[in-house]
């Protein structure tokens, strides 16, 4: 008993953040509903940064406009750039978690018989203020922000939460001795004590530039920077998620910088890698390939890199594919590379992978470029040598690495679509503005002979790449007024004295420059004051005329409104792009099944069609389509309520679907047989249609057959077999019996055409339609497909409950791990990915389309999932561990249990849905740890591993996981940025509609987080919270009267005191000492009741709670054998349980409802089993559909005098068994063919 | 919460209670009961109509009988007009079941087209549908079809068999994104009270701006007579299906989800019952 209340943790702030995360270069209106995107980013001559979003349309300008910048290189989180200070910067975009990083120290004291416990301490003792070990010294204020961009988030505060108990005031632990085991409790041998001091820091420099600061030794500096590029991340798995910075300076030398993390955005130092050579530039990929350019044009390739060695090892030559030109750039992804020589032609490399980085031979490509990146998905990026434009290849595919073609961006500037609205309000203002205009212009060619700089006023910018063109200039100048006049424009201004205008800017410059017309070019370079510095080399100008004459044309219209043309036939700025000097695609993610609108010009109006408001009642809330629904009801009453005895005209006849299938038999031996099945399908005088299936087989030379009513089956199921398309239906009788009907077909286009046309049938005969109402109960198989359920009010009616393997349940399209809900109809999902969904309000997707499936609401919806296998050894005296086994071992490569052979290359995803998205690599994060490559140790298969070698460790084992993804679709929508581990919604709110309804999440970092501004018009809420811990959460629930509960990752609970509407985030943590030995890992919170679960699947109900002692006293053990549990908005019980015994069969994750929960029994009494096995999770969160009370008060009198009653002792024994255990059975073999996980 | 997939439904499964009562003039062998039948409002008269024929052959002789003819209120009822419509048109506001005289004698050549067998209503009902697309699609989506699809069609509506007919029909109600809608609406406008048959023109859903086009501006811009000014008192109704919809109804919208199956939508343009 007892409890700690972090009282320090007060004066915590809790930041908000608004929505800027979700706004990131979106062009997409509502914020809430920003679509996942990701940012191309590029950088124009000028040295401005901009973002094109892949769900925009426009180039946005980068949010922190004062700098210009040389180079920028992207991953999704931030960007790094070089300025035109060869200062190396870094952006990271700001989110609603923040980045902290925890700094710790350690006060110690020792006892004497003088002072107790003080600061005096002998001298061999380690320091008053140290690190844990003892070792380093560490005062209090020797601790320092380690750059200017972060901040103190409070000030030092003691930890009073030592390894989930709590500390006694203070917060000291104890022990005999530096160092030894500290506990918390004061003992009679304690000699010494120490406590935690905390202080957190946070990174405030988020959506802007921030200068990476070197605090080292100048003299080791690097000199300044040329090149730069980020990637690396693949490497490291998250959560650490360390970044590969690569640099290189203007002398040639390479940099990496180290440490750079998530909660180190900047990196620590600058640490330099020998090359061979002088190197110009440099590019990084996101796995392991680093490739870089040798200033004589060979290119260099580092070897080694890996998880130990983010540096690389060492460098190899590989030649440029030309002998006369060598190579000027490169770009490298995850396997493959491409390259720019110096006559701008662009090669492939061939056959990169992780064994070869070098790769094998050039492949001279199409297109003349300035430079290539490779961006995700290795998509290849790249800007053009004439025109300066951006292109994207078009058709790289994982089979197709080089792709087919280069494809050009034609989006605008965000700043030239706002010329464009001043365009033609210039227009409609009409002769106003064109005197205004001409005013300015005959203002300007009047001051002619003046040469001082006044007359390059702000108006004229001053684009000097052409100005030296002098030479150029007068043809460039002809060429201005004929493309002028091509656009069609009648100038207010003579086009001659515009022209005019510009030469006099021109020969203005030059004569300032005083110098002759081809040296103009030179001088540019000595008045940089003048000049708007520009990347683009401008001897490169000169040579390209074409580009000087848009050049030209480019000025003007970014010119004011001086040089603007009037009576413009066109919309402004489409002939007009921007001019880019280098492109970074390392955070942008091209998606084959998301388009991009780059390539297109897209008019005004489909961008204002483009918004995608997401309401519960799905975007049908125009007035006309409400009455029209409500006209139609209307008529059909009219018309058909009082005449339904009146016979039809046209006669429903009986509609068969017949095909084969395969049907497990289910007498022994088991085994599967063909079968010829029908569906019959009749109409019913009342016009409802019913349906029976018949399974037609033959046995024993007789043809014989069973059958199914439709209306009595309670679910189709889709169940992974490796062989055979196959999925079950089930019945009531057949839940109980865990013995379904399985059939089986030949391709999953068929079972998934029978699926679909049986769930539909199965829906008719029920008259189930549309989305699901408020108060379902949704659920996820182990398979990740999503079914609903519609409950009955007597569902949670006691004492007669409808028994719950009597739910039908109907499959609803997506993937995910996880879905929680509320009884206002706001439901979220979160996928094995960790990507977060809301649900639209649809109904049907996956692979229920056409009628059955609602039109609007249906979007893609995509998930990736780890498959593992594991490489098996054990060792021998003579080779060590070798892969050579005993005969009785398992497989070399197997799966978790051994049973089953896996190799890496026989390993198929889990359905033909599923294709790989990554290799195999190596998983460090197995539980019990490994060593440095992997390993886990043991004394034998199977047995517990851990991650050192001993002397007595016989066996060892690897676990190798490689990512798959599934693209289907669903009534989802992705809910960015943040990715998220639990979430859970208030059941139902006693509070009116205003106020917003509660939602906490956990991240899948830990943090615990509340969702703000969820409505039912606006489910997905508009950003999020942080509320401070100091450790990571592994679960949180929300109950009705706000109640948050919380379970942190080392077992124990918190209750978060003071949640209100107003207060959305309470005030502090208040910690509950977890069950005797157990570690909890999930808590759900109905309407008053708490129940929790732990680690060895045991249920708890905390004991206690009352209105002025939220926390409760104690933990009751209400069942074993629990997986998952559910607390509803009638503080209803449901679970999924581990091993239930059917009559026929064993299965694991079958969801079982408490019965005989009362107010005055809120842990029940019984369990009441339904559907099974191979469910992974269930909330019941949004039904608080309330049943009639029938006589309540009777029997629940005549049940407590039941279970008080002394002398009958065999009910209460009954009673007490009942209540402990879920299910039993020990011992008894696991059918393997039973449905399960 | 419906989704407008709900309204293709409620579209197709509209019946009209009906009561036939055979012309007292005809000469029969016995009496002759009324005979009640609910019939789609999305099919043709003689299409469903073989159980009413067959009522009352049974009791009159086989040499009296010629071809069916049916009648409202003196007006012969054109078979080749949807039931819906031809209820909506004349019956609309009066009391259900609707009152229909069969009649056997005195064929009205001037006003009826004969309809000797099913292949009659099937070649119309394709007629109707070909010349749907011609303005919607410029005929592409139905002559890309094959000749299955075009009797799934016909099938469908037949056999009452709503999945049968739209698995085909939807495919009539695409449209290329960038264009927001078909090419021309395919609509009829009837009115009770003209001499001529219909109205039809061409009328293009969207504007050159980008607006859709509503029911409103249809009616405005082909049968200005059918809107009353603001504060004028309404004295006349625009239903299609039997329902009114507002005249705000996006007619793009009105044309994918409340044409009837040979693509047109039907509309009608009654007066307003006074009581």
């Amino acid at each position: 008993m007892g409890f700690g209340c972090l009282t320090t943790m007060d004066s915590l702030k809790t930041f908000e953040f608004d929505a800027l995360g979700d706004n990131r270069g979106c062009s997409v209106q509502s914020p809430a509903m920003a679509m996942p995107s990701s940012l191309l980013w590029a950088v124009d001559i000028f040295g401005r940064v901009y973002t094109l979003a892949t769900t925009g349309q426009y180039w946005e300008l980068c949010k922190d406009g004062q700098l210009e910048f040389k180079r920028v290189s992207a991953v999704k989180q931030c960007c790094w750039g070089i300025a035109c200070d060869h200062q190396v910067y870094t952006y990271v975009f700001s989110s609603d978690v923040p980045i902290r990083y925890q700094e710790e120290t350690y006060e110690n004291q020792r006892w004497n018989p003088v002072g107790g416990f003080c600061e005096k301490l002998m001298p061999s003792d380690r320091w008053q203020w140290s690190d844990v070990s003892g070792l380093k010294h560490q005062q209090l204020d020797s601790f320092t922000l380690p750059s200017p961009h972060w901040e103190w988030e409070s000030d030092w505060y003691v930890d009073e939460n030592i390894g989930g108990e709590p500390t006694e005031k203070g917060g000291w632990t104890y022990a005999i001795d530096f160092p030894a085991t500290y506990t918390k409790d004061k003992k009679w041998n304690s000699c010494v004590r120490r406590r935690r001091w905390i202080r957190y820091r946070r990174y405030k420099s988020r959506d802007t530039w921030a200068k990476i600061i070197s605090l080292e030794d100048p003299s080791q500096l690097p000199d300044p920077f040329n090149d730069i590029s980020i990637g690396g991340w693949e490497i490291t798995d998250e959560p650490a998620g360390r970044l590969s910075v690569w640099a290189v300076s203007l002398q040639g030398r390479v940099w990496y910088r180290e440490d750079v993390c998530h909660h180190n955005p900047e990196g620590s130092l600058w640490s330099l890698v020998a090359t061979p050579g002088e190197v110009v530039q440099i590019s990084c990929g996101p796995y392991d390939l680093l490739w870089a350019t040798l200033w004589e044009g060979q290119a260099i390739v580092r070897e080694g890199i890996d998880r130990n060695n983010p540096h690389g090892i060492s460098w190899t030559v590989v030649e440029s594919p030309g002998s006369e030109n060598g190579i000027m750039h490169v770009a490298v992804g995850v396997n493959v590379v491409w390259a720019v020589t110096k006559d701008r032609k662009v090669w492939f490399r061939r056959g990169v992978n992780s064994h070869n980085p070098c790769g094998t031979s050039w492949i001279e490509m199409v297109g003349e470029m300035m430079m290539v990146n490779v961006g995700l998905n290795d998509q290849v990026w790249g800007i053009a040598c004439d025109d300066r434009a951006i292109y994207f290849r078009q058709g790289v595919t994982s089979s197709e690495l080089s792709g087919k073609t280069w494809k050009a961006i034609v989006s605008g500037r965000e700043s030239d679509r706002s010329q464009t609205g001043s365009s033609t309000s210039l227009l409609s203002a009409g002769c106003f503005f064109s005197d205004e205009v001409r005013d300015q212009a005959n203002s300007i060619i009047q001051s002619d002979g003046d040469v001082s700089s006044d007359t390059e006023s702000p108006r004229v910018p001053p684009n000097h790449a052409d100005a030296p063109l002098s030479g150029a200039a007068v043809s460039s100048n002809e060429n201005n007024a004929d493309s002028q006049k091509e656009v069609g424009t009648h100038l207010a201004v003579d086009p001659l004295d515009s022209a005019q205008e510009e030469a006099n800017s021109t020969s203005s410059s030059s004569e300032k420059a005083g110098l002759e017309k081809p040296e103009s070019s030179v001088d540019q370079d000595t008045h940089p004051a003048e000049l708007q510095w520009t990347n683009i080399d401008l001897k490169e100008a000169h040579k390209n005329p074409v580009l000087t004459s848009s050049a030209f044309r480019e000025t003007s219209s970014v010119s004011s409104l001086g040089l603007f043309p009037v009576g413009i036939e066109e919309p402004y700025g489409t002939d007009e792009h921007p001019f880019w000097a280098w492109v970074s695609g390392g955070g942008c993610l091209v998606d084959l099944h998301s388009p991009l609108k780059w390539f297109t010009i897209q008019t005004g109006l489909s961008s204002s069609v483009q918004s995608l408001s997401l309401s519960i009642t799905p975007a049908q809330t125009a007035a006309w389509r409400k009455q029209i629904f409500q006209q139609l009801s209307e008529r059909t009453k009219r018309e058909l309520e009082n005449f339904r005895h009146y016979e039809q005209a046209v006669e429903q006849s009986v509609w068969v679907k017949t095909g084969t299938l395969q049907w497990w038999r289910s007498w022994k031996p088991h085994k599967w047989m063909d079968v010829r099945v029908a569906l019959e399908q009749f109409t019913g005088s009342d016009g409802v249609r019913d349906s029976i299936l018949f399974i037609y087989y033959m046995h024993h030379e007789e043809k014989k057959y069973i059958h199914v009513f439709l209306n009595e089956v309670t679910i189709l199921v889709e169940v992974l077999n490796d062989s055979k398309h196959s999925f079950a239906l089930y019945t009531p009788e057949r839940t109980k019996q865990r013995w379904p009907i399985r059939l089986a077909a030949a391709t999953e286009q068929e079972m998934h055409d029978w699926l679909a046309l049986l769930s539909m049938c199965c829906c008719e005969s029920r008259r189930i339609q549309g989305p699901p109402s408020h108060h379902a109960v949704w659920s996820v198989t182990c398979k990740g497909d999503i079914f609903v359920s519609e409950p009955s009010p007597e569902l949670e009616a006691a004492p007669h409950l409808i028994p719950c393997d009597q739910m039908f349940w109907r499959q609803i399209g997506g993937h995910l791990r996880l879905i929680e809900c509320n009884s206002q109809g706001i439901v979220w999902g979160i996928g094995y990915d960790h990507t977060t969904w809301v649900y639209t309000g649809g109904y049907g997707g996956g692979f229920i389309q056409g009628l059955a499936s609602s039109a609007d609401n249906i979007y893609m919806q995509s998930d990736v999932k780890c498959v593992y296998i594991y490489e098996n050894q054990r060792w021998n005296p003579v080779t060590g561990y070798s892969s050579r086994g005993l005969p009785t071992d398992r497989y070399m490569w197997s799966d978790a249990s051994g049973l089953q052979e896996c190799t890496k290359v026989n390993t198929k995803p889990p359905s033909p849905q599923w294709s790989w998205v990554s290799d195999w690599y190596i998983d460090f994060n197995v539980s019990g740890g490994t060593d440095r490559e992997g390993w886990q140790y043991a004394a034998d298969f199977p047995a517990s591993y851990h991650g050192h070698k001993t002397m007595k460790d016989f066996v060892r084992r690897r676990r190798w996981v490689r990512k798959c993804k599934i693209v289907t679709n669903g009534p989802w929508l992705e809910v960015p940025p943040i990715t998220l581990w639990d979430i859970s919604i208030i059941p139902s709110s006693a509070a009116d509609e205003e106020d917003s309804i509660a939602v906490w999440a956990i991240s899948d970092k830990g943090d615990v987080l509340c969702r703000l501004e969820v409505t039912q018009q606006n489910p997905a809420g508009t950003s999020w919270l942080h509320v401070g811990t100091d450790q990571p959460f592994i679960s949180v629930s929300v109950g009705a009267f706000y109640q948050v509960w919380a379970i942190a990752r080392d077992g124990s609970a918190f209750y978060r005191g003071s949640v209100s509407p107003k207060r959305p985030a309470g005030d502090c943590w208040y910690h509950i000492p977890s069950p005797q030995k157990q570690k909890l890992k999930q808590v759900s919170v109905g309407r008053t009741s708490v129940f929790a679960l732990d680690k060895n699947g045991n249920l708890w109900y905390r004991q206690g709670i009352t209105p002025s002692y939220p926390q409760g006293s104690s933990w009751d053990h209400v069942s074993n054998n629990i997986r998952k549990v559910s607390v509803g908005p009638l503080d209803q019980v449901w679970v999924i349980a581990d091993k239930v015994q059917g009559s026929h069969s064993l299965s694991c994750g079958t969801v079982c409802h408490r019965k005989g929960v009362q107010p005055l029994e809120p842990k029940g009494l019984s369990w009441d089993y339904g559907i099974g096995g191979g469910w992974e999770h269930i909330t019941v969160r949004g039904n608080a559909t309330e049943a009639p009370k029938v006589a309540l008060q009777d029997t629940s009198e005549e049940h407590l005098a039941k279970s008080l009653d002394p002398e009958d002792g065999e009910n209460g024994r009954k009673g007490d068994q009942s209540k402990a255990n879920v299910m039993v059975i020990e011992g008894q073999e696991l059918d393997r063919n039973a449905v399960s996980c | 919460m419906t989704d407008d997939k709900d309204v293709l439904r409620d579209v197709w499964f509209g019946r009209i209670p009906t009561c036939f009562t055979l012309y007292q003039d005809e000469i029969t062998e016995r009496e002759a009961d009324p005979y009640y039948l609910l019939l789609p409002r999305i099919s043709y008269l003689t299409l469903v109509t073989d159980k009413v024929k067959k009522h009352f052959q049974k009791v009159m002789r086989q040499e009296d009988v010629s071809e069916i003819w049916f009648e409202y209120e003196g007006s012969p009822l054109k078979w080749h007009y949807p039931i819906g419509l031809l209820f909506d048109l004349h019956a609309s506001n009066t009391a259900l079941p609707w009152n229909i005289t069969v009649h056997f004698k005195n064929f009205p050549e001037k006003d009826l087209l004969h309809c000797h067998s099913k292949d009659v209503i099937e070649a119309h009902f394709m007629a109707c549908i070909k010349e749907a697309d011609a303005l919607k699609h410029k005929s592409q989506v139905i002559n890309e079809m094959q000749k299955k699809d075009h009797k799934q069609l016909w099938m469908g509506l037949q056999n009452d068999k709503f999945e049968q007919f739209w698995a085909i029909n939807r495919k009539l109600m695409e449209y290329i994104p960038e264009d927001s809608g078909f090419r021309y609406i395919p609509f009829r406008i009837y009115q009770a009270t003209t001499e001529r048959p219909f109205i039809q023109k061409l009328f293009r859903p969207v504007a050159p701006g980008g607006q859709l086009h509503t029911l409103g501006d249809l009616l405005k811009e082909v049968c200005p007579t059918a809107i009353t000014p603001e504060d004028c008192e309404k004295t006349i109704q625009v239903m299609i299906h039997g329902i009114e919809p507002m005249l705000e109804t996006p007619i793009q919208w009105l044309s994918e989800h409340m044409s009837y199956p040979d693509n047109f939508l039907h509309i009608s343009i009654i007066p307003r019952p006074t009581d």
